[in-house]
């Protein structure tokens, strides 16, 4: 996946729940240089939620660590986001896609990953258990007609 | 995260307004179980209209509700959606479970 960005931010962030709206406000902010429509910028915030909320609530269960997430344009309109924590890691990452399979608590319902799948063109994931987990998703904004 | 609630006639509305998220879900269920264990209705309209966002949390606290409303031998029913609400809720399959107007 070698693509040239144009643009790009990075932050770090503890893994306390307060900050998921920090972490989707600021891709949605990022994310307007390349002019979206309301409906593409609710499945890129609602995507970064579900990443985001993955690791405070899978990755760091019973403590608080980091979270780095990154946001990147590449050639071509394509949002790139990649969300990466240092956490326990996932040990059956097929399962953890599958719909309604979650570890978490009543408050999940086990859909983040279709979520993302569903919301975004592309998702990998790629995890190492006590390693620490890495989601990458791209979305291609499609380009606007001038009005005439 | 705001919620407010009215009944009438054993019919109990519950209103939201603001984010829902994971950040939010928790509190928000226990409102909620608190809300209908305090007013046994038999009728709950969960009236999503005020969210500016939802993510799967809200999945979560949907059938949680039903779930509850089940348990008394009431329903559910969800109302005034928002689009981006609307597209988590659909893309759970929700509708196959519970009324979405």
């Amino acid at each position: 996946m070698k693509t040239r960005s144009t643009n790009y931010i990075s932050l770090e962030f503890l893994s306390r729940s307060a900050n998921e709206a920090f972490a989707r406000g600021a891709v949605a902010c990022f994310a307007a240089q390349l002019d979206p429509t309301l409906e593409e910028l609710g499945d890129i915030k609602t995507a970064v939620s579900e990443a985001v909320t993955n690791a405070i609530v899978h990755a760091y269960p019973d403590a608080l660590g980091r979270i780095a997430l990154r946001a990147r344009v590449l050639e071509g309109d394509v949002l790139e986001i990649t969300v990466r924590d240092w956490g326990r890691g996932i040990a059956d990452v097929e399962q953890a896609r599958q719909p309604l399979y979650t570890t978490g608590g009543e408050e999940r319902s086990g859909m983040g990953f279709t979520i993302m799948e569903s919301f975004m063109d592309k998702l990998s994931v790629r995890s190492a258990q006590g390693k620490g987990t890495r989601v990458t998703m791209r979305r291609r904004i499609q380009p606007r007609r001038p009005l005439k | 995260m705001e919620m407010k609630y009215k009944t009438e006639n054993r019919q109990l509305t519950i209103s939201l307004a603001g984010e829902l998220d994971h950040h939010a879900a928790k509190d928000l269920m226990e409102s909620i179980d608190r809300c209908m264990e305090q007013n046994l209705p038999v009728k709950t309209l969960l009236d999503l209209g005020g969210l500016s966002f939802m993510d799967s949390s809200g999945i979560a606290v949907v059938l949680r509700a039903k779930r509850r409303m089940e348990a008394l031998s009431g329903t559910l029913v969800v109302v005034n959606i928002p689009h981006q609400a609307a597209r988590v809720l659909e893309t759970a399959g929700l509708n196959r479970y519970v009324d979405l107007i």
